[in-house]
């Protein structure tokens, strides 16, 4: 790209790199800046002035600051998938290539048709939308809300999927700072030099802070060479990180702190498999926050005006990116730090138009410098700014005394002084403190750990941010353990810091106190009229701070408005509270790669492989990838294949994957009476080589879960969960074994992921088992009868464990092989069970199966029913004490209207049922009073050739044989089903004891 | 938050899972209805130092008993939990 | 003075000098009919409804800070009445058709607005847990529709349909659902309970209960003195424990952190009100444009009002398992509530034990669409000493009698409803 000249770059000087010319775009127009610009120091270069609109009134806003605290220069960056909005221009690194356009603007940044909205600036005051658009009622959603939206919000995002990776790491260290200005680099050299580990994050690209634009002598030399040093000491010490575009974004418990690292946002993509950004977790022993101070405007008319810009971010452009804001500049300052300015523009060419300074007198050596250079010095304080959207023309002062003086200039830089970054240390809810000398709030308190230091401390002077760090790293070494030496800290001069304080210079016309926001001195006058007295309430009602800069730049402005006209202090007004993040970050990083496919683990099963070769179709249950079922050629829906699979199994044989059930083993003396403790029926005189189903109550006698458990040896127990409890199980029954009854002599281990499982199902089960085990192994009713449970011995000698357990209602065993056989073992199946028709089955037949056998699921688990609910209140052992046992009996839990499980049949077999459905008595109107209960699961039974369900009705087994309605007016499908047994097939269970 | 578990070390907060306030002992077998129910359902709720149940599900699966500020997030003491809940033998 | 745009057009002409006081500043009278402990959204909804509906004027609301400091001025402003458990299913909708006539009630607009409410699924087993929950509110005369995965696609174009983890496959919709301006519901009711002579007493913090020879309450020691008062009803949600144990009582109650986020503002992206089944993650876009979502408690107790990274990075995960459009979009600002965690994940609206105080608590993360309800469900009791019809169930002794409200079927263990 070629660009236009760039008419505001000084000839020489800055942290720019000349040799390296970058083109990029700014609304369409081409330009020209080199590495080592920001977008706004770039644009500044090229003069440019009008950068953005305002929230509200969509005022034309220039650039405010060099940093991370702008409320006004927000762009769109980049194109496509890749835009980013409300980017502040002012952070964002220049690339070749860039582009970036201005947002809430229409149809262009220069001639925005909602700035119509400054006429009716009158009646938007604060909170007039709480007062007006209330009638009619319907109005808001259809007419009010969406203009509202649409005039709000501020840039768009790319409504499409984001491109980039993100990651997320962790890090440990003993010292961690905040910051790399003099306080940051001076803590990082006694702490690493104390032998800390030590990791420095800085938001910035460059490392240094103030002295990079603002300069100084430090050890006797000038800054810049101070800090090139010390990055060399740094850098040779053995355990000094580093991190710069790192911001350190929020602290947690533990020691545990946020930062964002932008690793590739400086290019126009991050390279192939990289991410674009990186969210740490530093787990550090001591912080540092040395994160410095941000300067603060002053509230007067006019003060949004484009080309009004704090002092300090002026010297940053000029001195760092040798940019020139303004030809003609003027100075409106209320303390000494200010006066940098003048000599920074001068020193660049500049000219200075005047100085207004509020305090009451300024130095001789001012007054020489302004009489020498040839610029009034005024008392008195701004108060007015003509000019537009291209630019600041005139100033009006009024000066001491009540006169008024006009200043003709094309830049104002503002500095009302300087609050310290509290950010960091009160997000554990800390109140800072006010410090009466520099007119700001200071840490108070600190979260554990972390100290403040520098600037963000309140310290002002060179000097005393590199002792202050100094001092604070040296301790954060030695309160970790390091005692090396620190040696001595760096020195430089304490230059004097004066202020008066100065908030707001009463006026006519708007006088800004938050800018993005539109919130201007009489909106907080007019909060403090209403009784929006608190500062929360202020911040609320006006919406001061709540911009994308965080009140950056407004919050303690505001507050001390509002002090002032409800006639208390500022230390009585107090500050709202802090809330991380520091700066804004994407949302893309704290998901990291916890997106698409990889937002959850996957977990497959033993077999998965080998079904996903049959064509399985899967399902997500839980975190595991079930086989669902197993299509074949021809077959028109799931409903033909699962049909087709149940028949197999009825029929002949069939076999499923079942490792997903939690499996534990249960080793002791005391297994079975611990068992007896953790289920309602009994299993200490379970018979070794015996299986039993158990059910499982919380403690508030509702059933927790269910499953078969087998004694397998005098001193264990193989228990099973459900695939959904199997995690929470173990963890249910560590704290049994471990908090309830630690005198019980038991043991328990996961074993889930250790066993593959499989159900083999029908009445040719024997004979394809035949072919699996140890032909010395006797199958038959007698050697292995119903219930029965051992080990076995397979072909070719893998030991393996074998139940014959029924969840089908077929004859039916369950095998269990080392995990690694899983696959092996499935696919022998279906070799030694070809001349047999086996075939395998999924989830939704071993549901249909279940349905028809009317065991209960998940769906009538449901967390609030009890055991009798399920028709299982006969297992509730009266003999014994158990999880749960008390609470069951209370009255509402033992009512005899309760919904408990049932059978449904439609009396049109050729209705379907749909789960959800609910119960209304026949003939009676569908109402809060009639609602009896639910259908829970449906099938379509292939046996009856029709759809059944299980549902929970109110006194349901005292209804068997009515006739009742289900309900489902979502669907709109309302029908006459017949309350049933829930066992439809083989209800004395002949074929599965067969 | 962070964890030192007396078995694993330091350990962060998303290897634990959380159960509440070890305070209540569970009533022996021969407790009415009234003794249970306060056990299951009413809690302190202390608003300072409080003992608590965690798990180390992603690391040792011990329960422990952890000595937590409510107001501040701060741990000061981190114990197996093994046999806090139990009644007392004469209690 | 009435609220309206000739009355703000009225006010410009004056540089806006003419508005009064939103609430009156009110002093502490010696004794009130009743006094409400908590200036929130249940307490000063409670207070109005005391004035407006049952004719008791002389009430005072205590608030320890500033109205609305605690978790009214602390949600993600979700309104909805879509439950599923009685107790619940007709005590939301009543709440809900007082957020449809509040704007005009209060002569404040809140800001309500019905952009719908969907839960998505994305399992056969929820979407029958959502058909049966969407019945229920049918039966109960409440909208409610089940959408499949075309009507979903339709209406939200930019899920991730083709590359998730757990794919949606539909939804629950309540289109009467939607959002509240928080804050301004807070101060609406303070508007118009301070016109009916309701006095609204801001930074006074009551520190014991004061009771007669039988142990009747019958006044509140404050920072602003004693106030006594013919009957207490505490709306303290998230220090309900605290303020119960002043008077001996402990509560089938643990306090929880809840967090939640906005982003940076952006033009309109995204329709409604959304709740990600897969995950824990749940988003509306606020009229300023920033995206305000939430999702799980931090899970220990805890009174620190603010998180920790796991669950902030569990939401964020959320939100781009179900949108990967909002990964450029920035988090702006993360706050935590306290909430009160119920043993049943219900509230409990109850006389307690000791006479002369009422309870209104248990809101668990729901409290915030409850606010006109609970109010006037509260005020009934406080007026009548019965419990108002629709919430009937809430009453403090079920847990006692097994008849818990359990939505989410997870027993006594508050961190996980």
């Amino acid at each position: 790209m070629v660009g236009r000249a760039q008419t505001h770059r000084l000839e020489k000087g800055g942290l720019i790199d000349r040799s390296a010319p970058l083109g990029f775009r700014f609304d369409g127009k081409t330009f020209a800046g080199f590495q080592g610009d920001t977008l706004a120091s770039a644009l500044i270069a090229n003069g440019v002035k009008l950068v953005g609109r305002s929230f509200k009134y969509h005022r034309p806003r220039g650039i405010l600051t060099a940093g991370s605290e702008e409320p006004n220069a927000l762009v769109e960056l980049r194109n496509g998938a890749r835009r980013e909005p409300n980017t502040k221009a002012t952070t964002a690194e220049l690339y070749d290539g860039l582009e970036a356009a201005s947002q809430n603007r229409w149809p262009s940044l220069r001639h925005d048709m909602m700035a119509v909205n400054q006429l009716f600036a009158p009646i938007f005051v604060a909170g007039f939308y709480y007062k007006t658009f209330m009638w009619p009622a319907k109005f808001w959603e259809a007419i009010y809300e969406p203009a509202i939206r649409r005039a709000a919000g501020l840039g768009r995002a790319s409504g499409v999927a984001d491109p980039d990776h993100y990651d997320k790491a962790w890090a440990h260290c003993d010292v961690l700072i905040a910051g790399s200005g003099p306080a940051g680099l001076a803590a990082a050299l006694a702490a690493g030099r104390s032998g800390a580990r030590v990791i420095l994050c800085e938001e910035d690209f460059v490392v240094g802070g103030r002295p990079l634009a603002d300069g100084g002598t430090i050890d006797g030399m000038p800054a810049a060479e101070w800090i090139s040093r010390t990055l060399s000491e740094l850098a040779a010490l053995p355990d000094v990180r580093i991190m710069t575009r790192t911001t350190l974004f929020g602290v947690y418990d533990g020691g545990t702190h946020g930062a964002i690292e932008r690793v590739n946002d400086h290019l126009p993509s991050p390279p192939e498999h990289q991410v674009r950004q990186r969210l740490w977790r530093i787990v550090a022993k001591r912080s540092i926050v040395a994160a410095g101070a941000i300067e603060r405007p002053i509230v007067f008319a006019g003060n949004d005006t484009p080309g009004v810009m704090m002092a300090s971010a002026v010297r940053s452009y000029v001195e760092r990116y040798a940019a020139t804001p303004a030809r003609r500049i003027a100075l409106f300052t209320n303390n000494e730090d200010g006066w940098r300015t003048v000599e920074t523009a001068l020193g660049a060419g500049l000219q200075i138009a005047a100085v207004v300074d509020a305090r009451p007198d300024v130095s001789p050596a001012h007054r020489a410098l302004a009489a020498k250079a040839g610029f009034p010095i005024m008392n008195g304080s701004v108060g007015g700014v003509d000019g537009g959207k291209h630019g600041v023309r005139k100033i009006t002062v009024s000066l001491t005394g009540g006169a008024r003086a006009e200043v003709e200039a094309d830049g104002l830089a503002v500095s009302g002084g300087w609050n310290p970054a509290v950010g960091l240390t009160s997000y554990h809810r800390g109140r800072p403190k006010w410090q009466n000398d520099i007119a700001a709030f200071v840490p108070d308190s600190a979260p554990p750990g972390m100290v403040a230091a520098g600037a963000a401390n309140g310290a002002f002077s060179l000097g005393a941010c590199l002792r202050q760090g100094f001092a604070a790293g040296a301790a954060a070494a030695q309160d970790t353990g390091r005692s090396g030496k620190a040696g001595t800290a760096p020195a430089a001069d304490d230059e004097a810091f004066s202020l008066t304080p100065l908030w707001h210079v009463a006026g006519k016309g708007k006088a800004f106190v938050d800018y993005q926001h539109d919130v201007t001195a009489s909106d907080i006058e007019l909060a403090q009229r209403e009784g929006f007295e608190s500062v929360e309430h202020l911040k609320r009602y006006t919406t001061l701070g709540m911009a994308t800069d965080q009140g950056k730049t407004s919050n303690v402005a505001g507050l001390a408005i509002m002090a002032a006209v409800s006639g208390k202090s500022i230390p009585e007004t107090g500050t709202t509270i802090y809330r991380p993040p520091y700066v804004p970050v994407a949302i893309g990083a704290f998901a990291g790669h916890h997106r698409d496919e990889n937002f959850h683990a996957t977990r497959l099963t033993p077999s998965h492989h080998w079904a996903s070769e049959q064509g399985a179709v899967f399902v997500d249950t839980g975190l595991w990838k079930r086989a669902q079922w197993y299509p074949r050629p021809g077959e028109k829906d799931w409903l033909e294949s699962v049909t087709r699979e149940v028949k197999a199994v009825r029929g002949g044989v069939g076999f499923c994957d079942v490792s997903t059930l939690g499996k534990i083993d249960v080793h002791g003396p005391d297994a079975g009476a611990f068992l007896d403790r953790v289920y309602i029926n009994t299993f200490s005189n379970l018979a070794v080589g015996k299986a039993r189903y158990g059910l499982m109550l919380r403690e508030d006698g509702i059933v927790y879960d269910d499953g078969t458990t087998s004694r397998l040896a005098e001193d264990h127990y193989f228990l099973t969960t459900t695939t959904a409890k199997a995690g929470l199980v173990m963890q249910h029954l560590e704290f049994c074994r471990q908090v309830l009854f630690p005198e019980l002599d038991v043991q328990l281990t996961s074993v889930s992921d250790q066993w593959a499982q499989f159900s083999i199902a029908g009445p040719k089960t024997r004979d394809l088992l035949r072919e699996i085990v140890d032909p010395a192994e006797d199958l038959s009713n007698e050697g292995f009868p119903f219930m029965g449970a051992r080990e076995v011995t397979l072909r070719g000698g893998i030991k393996g464990r074998l139940f014959r357990i029924s969840f089908s209602g077929e004859m039916a065993f369950e095998i269990s092989v080392p995990a690694r056989y899983g696959d092996a073992l499935a696919r022998n199946l279906m070799l030694a069970g070809k001349p047999l028709g086996v075939t395998p089955y999924g989830t939704e037949a071993l549901g249909v199966m279940r349905i028809e056998k009317g065991h209960v699921a998940g769906p009538e688990l449901n967390g609030t029913t009890t055991a009798a609910d399920l028709g299982l209140g006969k297992m509730m052992s009266t003999k014994k004490d158990y999880i749960g046992r008390v609470m069951a009996g209370r009255e509402a839990l033992v009512a005899p209207d309760r919904q408990v499980v049932v059978g449904i049949k439609p009396v049109d077999k050729t209705s379907r049922l749909r789960s959800g459905a609910h119960i209304i008595p026949k003939g009676r109107t569908p109402g809060p009073d009639t609602d009896q209960g639910y259908v829970t699961s449906v099938c379509f039974s292939p046996v009856l050739d029709q759809w059944i369900g299980l549902g929970l009705v109110e006194r349901g087994r005292e209804r068997i044989g009515e006739i009742v309605h289900t309900h489902d007016p979502l669907r709109g499908e309302d029908y006459d089903v017949e309350l049933c047994s829930p066992v439809f097939y083989d209800p004395d269970g002949g074929r599965q004891r067969g | 938050m962070r964890i030192v578990c007396p078995f694993c070390g330091e350990r962060e907060l998303g290897e634990f899972t959380y159960l509440g306030d070890a305070k209540p002992v569970r009533p022996a077998a021969s407790a009415s209805e009234d003794e249970v129910f306060d056990y299951v359902y009413l809690r302190d709720n202390v608003a300072g130092q409080m003992s608590e149940y965690w798990y180390h599900g992603g690391g040792c699966r011990a329960w422990l008993k952890v000595t937590r500020n409510t107001l501040t997030h701060e741990i000061s003491a981190v114990e197996p939990a093994a046999g806090v809940g139990a009644r007392k033998v004469g209690a | 003075m009435k609220y309206s745009i000739f009355s703000l057009a009225r006010a410009a002409f004056s540089g806006h000098k003419t508005w009064q006081r939103t609430w009156r500043d009110a002093s502490p009278k010696d004794h009130y009919d009743v006094v409400i402990i908590g200036g929130g959204g249940h307490g000063l909804a409670t207070a109005w409804f005391l004035a407006s509906e049952y004719g008791v004027r002389n009430v005072a609301v205590l608030e320890k800070g500033w109205i609305g400091s605690g978790n009214a001025g602390r949600n993600t402003t979700i309104i909805r009445s879509n439950y599923g458990l009685p107790g619940n299913t007709g005590f939301y909708e009543l709440s809900m058709k007082l957020w449809e006539r509040m704007e005009q009630d209060l002569n404040y607009n809140t800001m309500v607005s019905q952009r719908g409410v969907i839960n998505l699924y994305h399992s056969d087993a929820q979407r029958d847990a959502y058909a049966r929950r969407g019945n229920t509110m049918r039966i109960n005369g409440i909208d409610a529709e089940l959408l499949d995965l075309a009507a979903v696609r339709k209406m939200m174009p930019f899920l991730n349909f083709d590359n998730a983890r757990f794919p949606v496959q539909g939804g629950l919709l309540q289109r009467r659902g939607g959002t509240a301006r928080h804050d301004a519901v807070v101060w609406g009711y303070a508007h118009a309970a301070s016109a009916l002579g309701v006095d609204i007493i801001q930074n006074c913090e009551v520190s014991a209960f004061v009771r007669d020879a039988n142990g009747k309450v019958t006044g509140v020691e404050t920072t602003r003195g004693r106030i006594g008062a013919g009957k207490v009803g505490m709306a303290v949600a998230g220090s309900s424990s605290r303020v119960a144990a002043m008077a001996g009582l402990r509560l089938p109650i643990e306090s929880h952190v809840l967090q939640a986020f906005v982003s940076e503002a952006i033009k309109p992206l995204i329709p409604n009100v959304m709740t990600f089944g897969a995950g824990h993650f749940y988003v509306s876009q606020s009229d300023k444009g920033g995206l305000v979502f939430g999702g799980d408690i931090d899970g220990y107790n805890s009174y620190a009002q603010r998180g920790n990274l796991p669950v902030m990075e569990d939401v964020c995960e959320g939100g781009m398992a179900l949108m990967p459009m909002i990964g450029r979009v920035r988090l702006l600002r993360q706050w935590g509530g306290i909430m009160d965690m119920s043993m049943d994940g219900s509230p409990i609206i109850d006389r307690t034990p000791v006479d002369g105080l009422y309870l209104n608590a248990g809101w668990c993360y729901g409290g915030f669409k409850a606010t006109p309800g609970s109010g006037l469900v509260f005020a009934h009791l406080l007026a009548r000493d019965e419990p108002h019809e629709e919430a009937a169930r809430f009453r403090l002794d079920r847990f006692r009698r097994g008849a818990m409200i359990d939505e989410k079927g997870q027993g006594a263990q508050p961190n996980l409803h």
